[in-house]
């Protein structure tokens, strides 16, 4: 068998393999469907609420995309601030250590208070949790930007917005992506504990509603959603990257 | 030559500062003077870390001087000019430009990216045997071919005074003696003047009209030479005895035969 074709077969068998035992489990040793359903009865579920799912899902998938995108949107500016002043690095870096320090969960009925039980507060948590990695990421990335290229831009006497956007962001943007896959993920985090708060929509939502009527089925066929709209989510970035990788160096060479 | 002095260095020196601390000098010169005249090529040849490069990056402008004066055509420099080109150790491309792009880079940086540009540098590439690997990414390239690339990006504003540090050390020999024909041709075809940095004797022989040798840090000339070989030079220039006279002198000046090891 070829690599190819293994690389295709070899995820979904160990998903049914993993599907087997479970079911297997269940049935061998009679566990109430209210502590761990079958995969059948979660399967049943997912089929009967399958409106259901998609639309709590849309909801939890806009709150995740909105907060990633402010995440970069705030994330990316702020990165540029502190890599081009030191003044603005040295009295603002560690307020935001602090700041990533603080369990964003701990943060969130504070938000909720501020903000609402809206989209809002789902926005501003989400954007919370994943905006970190994107400063840090992209700050790196203007940082790492060759000497001898910032030479060269001077040597032509380039303006310093020249040298931004010519030199600096385009040898940053590497960086960014791996900042922005990081927290795309970290964004499905922050719009769930959004909705554990305080928030009447949306998979998080679902998931505490069902378990809390005991439909464990229902409570399991969220957490599935969850799981692909994050892959969801994150296929979405991959997606982009693959756009912009006439700006993006090289991949190293796999032979 | 009598096309009039370009670039004149006077009494420059260079030291750096780590903190409080004062460093050696990097570039002492305190001759009276050193001037390259228009269309001159020009060599600074010393060995690694002796404060030639600085000297070169002085006069191009990147970094200031803690005192002398240089002047290109009577105006001091204070800062980078346009009018430059400049050639680094390493090809130094832009890895998410393909070799076109690079090459315009200085068009785009000064405005004139125009068809005219696009025009040049095609003819460029063509000049110095990239024909066709316009739309090719730097790492696609060799080392060569690479520093072939950085070539046109530094000429594409037709600068008047090309300044190259120690271009080709990276290049293997053979690669290295390509390069150095390519140099003189494309010398010959622009009329640039060229300040070139190398530590290599046969290199400077070879593509210069005056060759300054430069003492260990803080770097002072401690010769020039004016190399009388007739053009067009080609690999049967560097076997005649002219040359390995040149080479001779050259090495001398530099310090290279001890006096107990000298059996010649």
């Amino acid at each position: 068998m070829s690599d190819t074709w293994k690389r295709l077969v070899l995820p979904p068998l160990g998903i049914i393999l993993l599907l087997l035992l479970w079911q297997w489990y269940c049935v061998q040793f009679n566990v109430a469907e209210a502590v761990l359903p079958k995969p059948t009865q979660v399967a049943g579920a997912f089929i009967a609420r399958w409106d259901l799912l998609l639309e709590e899902g849309w909801v939890t998938l806009k709150a995740t995309l909105y907060g990633f995108l402010l995440a970069l949107g705030i994330g990316i500016p702020i990165a540029v601030a502190i890599s081009n002043s030191k003044t603005l690095n040295w009295m603002f870096s560690p307020l935001l250590i602090a700041l990533q320090s603080v369990p964003k969960v701990a943060l969130a009925p504070i938000v909720l208070v501020w903000l609402g039980t809206g989209i809002e507060s789902k926005l501003a948590i989400a954007w919370l949790v994943a905006f970190f990695p994107v400063v840090i990421d992209t700050a790196a990335g203007l940082q790492s930007t060759p000497p001898e290229l910032l030479e060269l831009a001077r040597s032509l006497r380039a303006s310093r917005w020249q040298i931004f956007w010519k030199v600096q962001l385009p040898a940053a943007l590497p960086f960014v992506m791996t900042g922005a896959k990081v927290a795309v993920t970290l964004a499905v985090i922050g719009a769930v504990i959004g909705e554990f708060i305080g928030s009447s929509e949306g998979l998080g939502h679902l998931l505490l509603s069902a378990t809390s009527q005991i439909n464990t089925p229902l409570a399991f066929a969220s957490l599935f959603a969850l799981a692909a709209l994050g892959m969801l989510a994150y296929l979405l970035v991959v997606i982009v990257e693959w756009l912009l990788r006439p700006l993006l160096p090289p991949a190293p060479a796999s032979h | 030559m009598s096309f009039g002095e370009l670039v004149s260095v006077r009494r420059v020196f260079e030291q750096k500062r780590y903190g409080r601390v004062v460093g050696e000098p990097l570039v002492a010169i305190d001759e009276a003077s050193l001037s390259f005249e228009e269309g001159e090529f020009v060599s600074l040849l010393g060995p690694s870390g002796c404060g030639k490069t600085t000297l070169l990056r002085i006069i191009a402008g990147l970094i200031p001087k803690t005192a002398g004066s240089v002047r290109i055509r009577g105006e001091e420099v204070t800062e980078p000019h346009p009018d430059f080109g400049f050639v680094f150790q390493t090809p130094n491309l832009m890895p998410w430009r393909n070799v076109l792009d690079n090459v315009l880079f200085p068009m785009e940086i000064l405005g004139k990216l125009d068809k005219a540009a696009r025009a040049r540098a095609f003819e460029l590439l063509e000049m110095v045997g990239l024909k066709g690997f316009h739309d090719v990414r730097p790492h696609q390239l060799s080392g060569g071919m690479q520093q072939r690339a950085a070539l046109c990006r530094a000429l594409v504003h037709q600068p008047t005074l090309l300044l190259m540090d120690e271009p080709f050390g990276a290049l293997d020999e053979l690669t290295r003696m390509e390069m150095n024909d390519l140099l003189l041709e494309i010398r010959a075809r622009t009329k640039a003047t060229v300040v070139f940095v190398t530590h290599s004797i046969a290199e400077a022989v070879y593509l210069s009209d005056q060759v300054l040798v430069f003492s260990k840090r803080p770097a002072r000339i401690v010769e020039r030479i004016g190399i009388d070989l007739p053009y067009p030079r080609s690999a049967r220039t560097r076997y005649t005895g002219q040359f390995m006279a040149l080479e001779h002198r050259a090495g001398r000046a530099l310090g290279i035969f001890h006096e107990t090891a000298d059996q010649s």
